[in-house]
């Protein structure tokens, strides 16, 4: 046996051994999600059991050098062990943007110091970070952002306002891009800081969406103070990280969609609440037709991924492809609710009926509205495509 | 997917004999030349030294016994300049037929012309204006060891062609493949010209000798299946090259002071379809390969191939339209020529919509 399958027997060993039955159900609702940080509370024994085996097995982070709080997986390890627990249907034991987001930031851009201080505690789940990007005025144009942050001996003061924060007012700690030079070319004054959102001055107003729920705020901040070892990279650099980032968050957009539709077929899902013909046929001639046509767009897809992913493990340069698979991805997302809400029918527009689980269909339907819009739009990405790839001339 | 170091090679071998012998003007060129149309014999003569019309034939019989995979390499260059060859009808659907269907002596004797380039086949599965491989009014009758066939097809690639027939019919109620020689007194071929510049013909069998090709019902399936891939690949190969041109002339024409390419209501669309192209590539390669290790879904996949490639060349073709503006309509630019190949690859054994709907049946809805 290789070394590699010797060590997909033993994940799926210890998986098996340790994975308890409940965190092997698709999350219900999004509540079910383990954050982690100070002040997480779990949900049931499952939940715990499976976060303190997998922290204490370092697989929260499988792929992060042991130094920093990872077991240090080769990339084909990471795979495999990615693999084994899609097999079982396994919950992620806990997440957030420090792992998916800051952690890959820093173990590129980050000190020694800040790599020892920061990983560990978000590989153990004791920190949940949020992420502090876009702003009122800067939306699609981020580079124009206006946060201030002025140095005042090793300190900087931090002033302005973030939106679109996901769970600032449950998160401990924040990144953040701002403006360090206002009188630079607007990207090339930007800084990339960390910051406690217990610091006196930060303050959080949660938003409601069209979905009725509130996964994002705005933050204030008034005079807030950061030391200046909490900068990341080099003074007025931060631009370069935030771009590394977004195409990490592009990617992880890209993925299959959680909630009500994670691991369902729509078409089965269509033919249990619509009923069939006299050929056994789902009895909606129209609407076969379209659910066939978005499953074959969305197999294709996933060749994509798959081919995509297969060039970036060989070490070849995937260039715009996240863009590519952003854009696709939610487009393809959003289509899949829409026609979910055709195939629920009555349904798809109860808001808060126990049967549908407060309003589950309608609530995922238009909280998909988003996808193409977070993490940058869709007119975004062909932009994008169109400069990156096609190299069209400038507008 | 990565192609193996033999597939690279075919690739590029395939890239430059088809660069070098095949294009717009050559097919303008056969075009102009006669009425019926007919295929590209030189280019055809510089396949078979190469060996390409063996690409899925045993070694035994002379051939190189490389996958689908590599058929479809040779055939997304056939796409991207517009060849005609007889690729399709002979070193792809004749040659698996004969080869799953055949027994030792008609694998002997024909997949070793058609790896010498001596032997053109045709297949003649459709009796309708749709592609209905099921729909067989065409029957045999048993006469001693050997068999008679009657009835008429219709859409046959390659037929006029053809020195052999590969040709569905009714034995006892159930669906089986029969070979025709084309010299047989009981074969009527009429040539039908279509608007790629392809030869077709209607078929029409009075009790003609046919040969018994016994491989059970489910053989036609297979070679049609195989047929659908290499399309997809065809289909991709133009796609590419109709958007390539289009970008060229995205960027050379100047309207309003400007490049019309730096416009962004073109820019958008061209980057939409830039990536229908990269996920429908990314699919035939997949189903290709599938098709080639006899994975279980392989069937699937090819119709999720075919009926994506088709969409996705037509919208290139119709975006190389309306981006070419007027000139677009002109017979004296090239891109027309790739909105008829696309509409005719497409329809070829099966549109979108027939793949769409074979694919929901199999996940039973």
């Amino acid at each position: 046996m290789s070394e590699l399958e010797e060590f997909r027997a033993e994940a799926r060993s210890w998986l098996e051994d340790n994975c308890p039955e409940q965190m092997r159900e698709s999350l219900a609702t999004e509540d079910e999600h383990v954050w982690g940080g100070r002040r997480w509370q779990f949900s049931s024994d499952a939940q715990c059991v499976w976060f303190e085996r997998m922290v204490e097995k370092r697989w929260t982070a499988p792929a992060w050098p042991v130094e920093y709080g990872g077991a240090g997986l080769s990339p084909a390890e990471n795979d495999v062990l990615g693999r084994e627990l899609k097999r079982i249907n396994a919950r992620s034991p806990v997440s957030n943007f420090g792992f998916w987001m800051l952690g890959p930031a820093l173990l590129k851009f980050g000190t020694e110091e800040q790599k020892r201080e920061h990983l560990p505690a978000i590989a153990r789940g004791e920190i949940r970070w949020c992420q502090g990007y876009s702003e009122p005025n800067a939306g699609s144009d981020l580079a124009s952002l206006k946060t201030s942050a002025e140095l005042d001996g090793d300190q900087f003061v931090v002033n302005g306002r973030k939106i679109w924060t996901s769970y600032a007012d449950r998160a401990d700690k924040m990144f953040c891009l701002v403006r360090t030079d206002p009188e630079a070319k607007k990207q090339a004054g930007i800084s990339f800081i960390l910051l406690d959102m217990d610091s006196e001055g930060v303050s959080t107003q949660p938003i409601q969406l069209i979905s009725g729920e509130s996964p994002f705020c705005e933050t204030f901040f008034d005079d807030v103070r950061v030391p200046r070892g909490h900068l990341v990279g080099e003074l007025n650099q931060g631009w370069t990280i935030a771009k590394y980032l977004l195409t990490h968050e592009r990617d992880n957009i890209g993925g299959e969609p959680p909630g009500l539709l994670k691991g369902r077929d729509l078409g089965q899902m269509a033919l249990e609440a619509v009923g069939a013909d006299a050929q056994g046929h789902l009895d909606d001639p129209l609407l076969r037709a379209d659910i066939a046509r978005l499953e074959i767009d969305a197999m294709a897809f996933r060749a994509l991924v798959e081919q995509t992913r297969a060039k970036a493990e060989a070490g070849e340069g995937v260039g715009a492809r996240s863009a590519m698979l952003k854009y696709y991805g939610t487009e393809l997302n959003k289509r899949r609710y829409n026609l979910m809400m055709d195939a629920m029918g009555g349904l798809g527009l109860e808001w808060d009926s126990e049967r549908t689980g407060g309003g589950r269909y309608a609530r995922e339907w238009l909280r998909s509205k988003g996808n193409s819009i977070e993490g940058g739009t869709s007119e975004i990405m062909l932009g994008i495509i169109s400069s990156a790839v096609l190299e069209l001339p400038k507008g | 997917m990565r192609l193996s170091e033999e597939q690279q090679m075919l690739a590029d071998l395939a890239e430059r004999l088809l660069a070098d012998k095949a294009s717009v003007d050559t097919l303008r060129a056969i075009r102009a030349a006669s009425h019926d149309a007919d295929y590209d014999h030189a280019l055809w003569q510089a396949m078979i030294e190469s060996g390409l019309t063996g690409i899925l034939i045993p070694e035994a019989q002379g051939g190189m016994d490389f996958g689908l995979v590599s058929a479809g390499l040779v055939a997304r260059e056939i796409g991207r300049r517009l060849a005609l060859t007889p690729f399709l009808s002979t070193a792809v659907l004749g040659a698996i037929a004969i080869r799953a269907a055949g027994n030792a002596e008609q694998q002997a004797d024909w997949l070793a012309k058609i790896a010498e380039g001596q032997l053109v086949v045709a297949l003649a599965s459709d009796e309708s204006s749709k592609h209905r491989p099921g729909r067989i009014a065409t029957h045999a009758t048993a006469q001693g060891d050997t068999h008679t066939i009657s009835g008429e097809k219709m859409r046959v690639l390659d037929g006029p062609n053809a020195g052999l027939f590969v040709v569905s019919a009714l034995l006892d109620g159930a669906p089986r493949l029969f070979a025709v020689d084309a010299t047989d007194s009981g074969v009527h071929v009429e040539s039908v010209t279509s608007i790629d510049t392809r030869s077709m013909a209607d078929l029409r069998l009075d009790n003609a000798n046919a040969q018994l090709l016994d491989a059970g019902e489910n053989a036609l399936d297979d070679v049609l299946n195989a047929g659908r891939a290499i399309l997809a690949m065809e289909l991709i190969g133009l796609s590419r090259a109709v958007f390539e041109r289009t970008l060229v002339y995205l960027s050379e024409r100047k309207q309003f002071g400007q490049p019309i390419g730096a416009f962004q209501a073109l820019q958008h669309r061209a980057a939409h379809l830039s990536v229908e192209i990269e996920i429908s590539e990314a699919m035939a390669f997949q189903a290709l390969a599938a098709f080639d290790a006899g994975a279980t879904d392989a069937t699937q996949q090819i119709l999720v191939a075919k009926a994506r490639a088709a969409d996705t060349a037509r919208l290139a073709a119709a975006e190389g339209v309306q981006m070419h503006g007027g000139m677009g309509m002109t017979d004296e630019f090239d891109i027309g020529f790739f909105m008829k190949r696309a509409r005719v690859a497409s329809e070829l054994l099966g549109d979108a919509n027939f793949c769409a709907d074979r694919f929901a049946r199999a996940k039973g809805y």
